[in-house]
């Protein structure tokens, strides 16, 4: 028996791993089992009925799809899906665009002043977020910071309507997330081989056909990396769309708050969060998928 | 250990201007000159090694050549144009860098066209160079691999083949085998000489291993902190090195430092608290100058009895070139045995013998009382 084998039988191998899988199981899967659930039970006054009835021998499994036709049949529903899932994927194409140029200036700044910069991306954090998406809300009112100054300087004569448009929603969304781009993003090129650049230069190649041919593909996992941090927050964020977002950002989170809440369904509130879980969590398993496919193929 | 029989271009030939012409080339970082007014001319179709320890200064140079560092001073001719200005990419100049830095994304075969690409060939052109290249490091099969699915000896095949697919003027070589393991390193320092000859490209590498150097340059420039102590080839560095660190540094040498007490025409003598040497040249030196006798362990003898006076080179180094002592010490491997003899005066010297025959009649071992002896005419005397 070699040393690996010992190891790897060990009992005290399953242990530790098996304490992070019993945590998530408990907070995640069974919470999540749980929503299911609830999403094809059948209300009853203020209870639900069990999914699972057992009266006089017999086993009753009463499972109602109700919630699922009907938000397959509601535009409304569906739009709010789509109107999601484009607020996220804008929020994560600027935040590339802002991150990339950052995370790179940051990797290849000199490594003493790389813990300055990278303090300087996590500082927001030491505030809560919450307080900072207030923040804006003073900042971009109508008599807010922005329309005042601008005001005062001559430039406009009415206040221009900042909040509650869908500006001030992506606005709010990038500003909060941009970290979560920068963070894996500078943890990637700042572990490139600038050799690669050079060889590339070497071959003829300007800096910036090196940039895009030898950078760009070789940062893929930070580019994806970063975007999964900010697409998948993004499509169910409930709070910086109920603080910054007006009436025409419909975001999937605001309408999962409502029928939480407001309508008390909570078997379509349920139904809404699986399909919102479902929507995020397919692509995530094919990508993943892709990714294991490929292991190794980019060491980047 | 030079095995260099290449018929290759090595002084001067045709007497016009050198192909590659580094003139008072300076490069400073902060106050430290890493290159000190290095001046070094290369012929067409040259060999040439920096060889050198870390840090001499040897890869700033190779740096300059590429387009990496700009100097601090000086001039970099190519075919009589300085290029001191050009960028990377401007340059006709290729480089084969440590460790190769093959694109990881790329297979070999992108990797191969990366620089014919940049420069906007046509695609059948383009294909029908990287399918040659692919035929000169034979790797054709390999095409479609990335780089981690190559083995250390086919990835610097593919690094060369990508560095020659531009045809370059001139072709660098960063510490061209220092990635690869030493049985492999012999094998394919020849190869990579019959790949470049094959092609005709002037050459310039830096090494820190002076067997690579030998094998593969035509000439060797030596250099330590910033400048070049002696350029030469192979057989010259080895055998009339000009100074006591080439001398050191190129293979392995007993000093013997000394006087000059004899000075004539024809021959000197050097008295050293080991022994007196009869040199049979004469020197440029004068009478009482210190000077050190640089003697090679091969070029030694060994053996428990003394020699004959007719076994001696000639009769007037009789008393002369000998010292007696203990055998501290003895490698044995294999093609020849290394013995680290102790002089009666303390002074410890390395010899080693050829093991020609399977046993020898006497072995030598260790604590052996043994006269070690060797001939004036193949010493070197150093005066720095």
């Amino acid at each position: 028996m070699s040393i690996r084998d010992k190891v790897t039988g060990s009992w005290g191998r399953s242990a530790v791993i098996g304490v992070p899988m019993v945590f998530l199981l408990a907070v995640f899967l069974l919470p999540f089992l749980i929503v299911f659930k609830i999403s094809v039970s059948e209300m009853d006054v203020v209870l639900f009925k069990d999914v699972l009835t057992w009266t006089d021998d017999v086993v009753t499994v009463s499972v109602k799809l109700g919630n699922y036709i009907a938000l397959a049949q509601d535009s409304l529903y569906i739009q709010t899906y789509l109107s999601s899932l484009q607020f996220a994927a804008m929020t994560t194409a600027i935040c590339l665009l802002i991150a990339y140029p950052f995370a790179y200036f940051m990797a290849r700044s000199p490594a003493d002043k790389r813990p300055a910069l990278l303090m300087l991306v996590m500082l927001p954090f030491w505030t809560s977020f919450l307080l900072r998406v207030y923040a804006w809300k003073m900042l971009l009112a109508d008599s807010g910071v922005f329309n005042n100054m601008a005001m005062a300087l001559g430039l406009i004569s009415e206040p221009i309507k900042m909040m509650n448009t869908p500006f001030s929603l992506v606005l709010g969304m990038v500003y909060t997330y941009v970290p979560f781009m920068i963070l894996p993003l500078y943890a990637n090129l700042v572990k490139m081989d600038l050799r690669l650049l050079e060889a590339a230069l070497d071959l003829g190649a300007t800096p910036w056909q090196a940039f895009w041919r030898i950078t760009v593909p070789l940062s893929k996992s930070g580019i994806i990396a970063g975007s999964m941090l900010v697409f998948i927050p993004c499509v169910g964020e409930f709070v910086i769309p109920e603080l910054l977002g007006g009436p025409q950002t419909l975001m999937i989170g605001r309408v999962l708050w409502d029928e939480f809440f407001s309508n008390n369904d909570w078997p379509m509130a349920a139904t809404v969060a699986v399909v919102m879980v479902l929507l995020i969590i397919v692509p995530l398993a094919l990508f993943n998928k892709h990714q294991a496919e490929t292991a190794g193929g980019g060491r980047a | 250990m030079a095995t260099n029989s290449n018929p290759r271009p090595e002084a001067p030939a045709n007497g016009g201007a050198p192909f590659l012409q580094i003139k008072r080339i300076v490069k400073k970082f902060d106050d430290v000159f890493a290159v000190d007014e290095v001046t070094l001319d290369i012929q067409q179709g040259e060999i040439f090694a920096l060889l050198g320890s870390s840090g001499c200064g040897k890869s700033t140079l190779l740096r300059m050549l590429a387009g990496f560092e700009t100097p601090t001073s000086g001039q970099i001719l190519l075919a009589g144009q300085d290029i001191v200005t050009l960028a990377p990419y401007e340059r006709p100049i290729n480089m084969m860098f440590q460790s190769y830095a093959l694109f990881p994304h790329l297979t070999v075969w992108d990797n191969i066209a990366f620089g014919l690409r940049r420069d906007g060939l046509p695609k059948p052109e383009i294909e029908a160079r990287v399918a040659q290249m692919l035929d000169l490091v034979q790797l054709k099969a390999y095409a479609k691999r990335k780089p981690h699915q190559l083995s250390g000896g086919q990835q610097q095949r593919v690094a060369l083949a990508r560095s020659l697919a531009k045809r370059p003027k001139l072709l660098l070589l960063d510490e061209p085998l220092g990635a690869l393991d030493a049985k492999l390193r012999e094998r394919t320092q020849l190869e990579l000489v019959g790949i470049i000859e094959q092609v005709g490209v002037t050459c310039v590498m830096v090494t820190h291993d002076q067997e690579e150097a030998m094998t593969m340059a035509t000439r060797i420039g030596v250099m330590s902190e910033g400048k070049i102590l002696q350029i030469g080839r192979p057989d010259e560095i080895y055998e009339t090195p000009n100074c006591r660190f080439v001398a050191d540094f190129i293979g392995s040498v007993n000093l013997f430092k000394g006087n000059v007490e004899e000075d004539e025409p024809d021959h000197v003598v050097i008295a050293s608290p080991e022994c007196k040497h009869y040199i049979n040249h004469g020197i440029t030196g004068t009478a009482g100058m210190a000077v050190h006798v640089a003697v090679r362990p091969e070029k030694m003898s060994i053996r428990q009895t003394q020699p004959l006076d007719g076994e001696r080179e000639s009769l007037a180094e009789v008393g002369f070139n000998m010292a007696q002592g203990v055998i501290q010490d003895l490698a044995y491997l294999g093609s020849l045995t290394t013995y680290h003899v102790k002089l009666d005066n303390g002074t410890v010297v390395k010899v080693t013998h050829t093991n020609a025959a399977r046993h020898a009649a006497i072995r030598l071992t260790w604590g052996d009382r043994v006269y070690v002896w060797w001939c004036g005419g193949d010493v070197v005397v150093l005066t720095r």
